[in-house]
């Protein structure tokens, strides 16, 4: 089993690493929604400038975020070459039946391509600088302005913050009892699929039951402890909004600004 | 001395099935703890040892009889006052750490009990160095070992200051080692704050940390006394499906071999001069 799902977070002392986790998180979702206002090279190219300036401020290596791409670069190509030939438009150069090479097929193939790589970077940056907790706190403050319409914040909070908590826990129970069935004659990843299907039965089963018992231990323990709900609890952890977050929403406000001027 | 916990007349039944007959599990249990007392609950499996346990801190209502904590009848109001004073340690370390890292977990109760953020960062820094973990701050549990686990359930315990801490087969799941470590540290946090505990148990050293000892069979309490009146039993003990005290087996040994060995329970230190006396004369 990879440890790589959610523990991707690399501890580092930047700018970036100490912003609070609010600010990320809603930039992050906010530079994915204005990628979509980008039309032109220039604003394009606005767009790659502000994403190596934050990379160069999180100080982490390149190679992380190439290494983010690789898994997604086949759909990637695949959604781009299905732009350039079925895209009609602007001058032709080439056409073969339903295909063409047109200038606006090739342009919209390659404002696609830089549209995936620069989400999956803002993405990429958020997860290698914040910590699955701290994200999880972030949800969870950001969450709290739901409560009024009746959403229930603080047990969606808790629930995030208890899964993430076991997921090493279960990662490495589904180590064990993959061994122990192993040990027992279970072949994992041979066969045919239905037969792959099949050798999963052994593992699944005893990782639910021993979910359920551990469910049933948590709650009792909970309970013991004094746990009654939402109501009347303090916080432990609290988060700080600083002049920094200040500065990073400013800057996504003039960043919002350019786009719009140059954008054609 | 008044009595800080008082069970009357407890009787607790569950049924597997509805319409099977229900299994009693506890049979009209009675007894009084002290204030300041390290009570050892022991038994075999399915004694009722760990549903007597339950039924102290209200996580179990019993069929029949009365609860009384430090003067107050256990009831469906109280049940909350009552587990203030009382923190529960459990068996699987793993199952019973709710936060997401150490000081998270330790902090969990004292969140519940809406206790302010400055006074909780101070008490969760204390309670940690109590156990001795305050290095481990922000490990997350996954990185913990068992004992280490249960240092920090201990401290989210002790960082809670109850008058009483219950230990359901706390160190069972440990090693000799973290075993050993978790017994000093529940000790040490015994003495200096004067708490009464509860420890339920299997393993008989720890047992015989304990002032007084109540031995259940069954669901019934067969026995009751100091570790040294039930130590004494010997071979009915071993019966039971319990062990003994290395000295009490060593005695064993050592009638089996024709030896005359006095007849009550006596620690290891006794044991030693024993045998050292016993040498001299002849």
């Amino acid at each position: 089993m990879n440890k790589l799902l959610l523990g991707r977070y690399i501890p580092g002392d930047s700018f970036v690493h100490h912003l609070d986790p609010r600010a990320k998180l809603l930039a992050s979702f906010y530079f994915i929604g204005i990628i979509f206002l980008c039309n032109n090279i220039a604003s394009y190219f606005c767009m790659f400038a502000f994403t190596i300036l934050a990379i160069a401020l999180s100080k982490v290596s390149v190679s992380f975020f190439l290494k983010g791409v690789r898994p997604l670069i086949w759909l990637i190509l695949f959604t781009v070459i299905l732009q350039v030939f079925f895209t009609k438009g602007g001058e032709t150069y080439f056409e073969w039946g339903i295909f063409s090479l047109t200038s606006l097929g090739v342009q919209n193939g390659i404002f696609i391509f830089c549209r995936f790589v620069l989400i999956i970077f803002m993405s990429t940056l958020l997860t290698l600088t914040t910590p699955p907790l701290s994200l999880s706190d972030a949800i969870e403050s950001l969450l709290q302005p739901l409560k009024r319409v009746k959403f229930p914040a603080h047990e969606v909070s808790l629930m995030l913050s208890i899964a993430l908590r076991f997921v090493p826990t279960l990662m490495d129970e589904t180590e064990k009892i993959m061994n122990a069935q192993r040990a027992r004659g279970v072949e994992f990843n041979e066969g045919s699929i239905m037969q792959k299907m099949r050798a999963i039965i052994p593992l699944l089963i005893p990782l639910f039951v021993s979910s359920f018992n551990r469910a049933e231990d948590l709650a009792l323990a909970m309970e013991a402890r004094g746990y009654q709900g939402g109501e009347g609890r303090t916080k432990y952890r609290v988060l700080h909004w600083q002049m920094k977050d200040t500065s990073v929403a400013l800057v996504f406000v003039i960043l919002t600004a350019v786009l719009l001027l140059i954008r054609s | 001395m008044e009595s800080i916990i008082e069970l009357k007349n407890i009787d607790y039944h569950y049924r597997q099935e509805e319409e099977a007959e229900p299994v009693l599990a506890l049979n009209d249990i009675s007894f009084k703890i002290k204030r300041g007392d390290w009570i050892a609950v022991i038994g075999h499996n399915g004694s009722g040892k760990s549903t007597l346990a339950k039924i102290i801190d209200g996580l179990l209502v019993p069929t029949r009889g009365e609860v009384w904590i430090d003067g107050q009848l256990l009831t469906e109001e109280s049940v909350w006052e009552a587990r203030k004073r009382i923190g529960m340690v459990f068996q699987n370390p793993d199952n019973q750490f709710v936060g997401a890292t150490v000081e998270d977990d330790v902090a969990f109760g004292l969140e519940n009990q809406g206790i302010k953020r400055d006074i909780m960062v101070e008490r969760v820094q204390n309670a940690l160095k109590r156990v001795r973990m305050d290095e481990f701050m922000d490990r997350e549990p996954s990185r913990l070992s068992g004992g280490q686990k249960q240092r920090v359930a201990i401290a989210g315990v002790v960082a809670l200051r109850p008058d009483v801490i219950i230990l359901d087969e706390a160190t069972s799941m440990l090693d000799p080692e973290g075993r050993q470590e978790v017994v000093e540290t529940i000790k040490q946090i015994k003495e200096e704050e004067n708490l009464t505990v509860i420890s339920i148990t299997h393993d008989i050293d720890e047992a015989a940390n304990a002032n007084r000892i109540l031995l259940m069979k069954q669901g019934q309490l067969l026995k009751e006394g100091t570790p040294k009146e039930i130590f004494a039993y010997g071979r009915e003990l071993i019966d039971m499906g319990l062990d003994l005290p290395f000295s009490e087996k060593l005695k064993i040994a050592l009638v089996a071999k024709g030896y005359q060995v006095p007849e009550d329970y006596t620690t290891e230190e006794g044991m030693v001069d024993w045998l050292w006396t016993f040498n001299s004369k002849k």
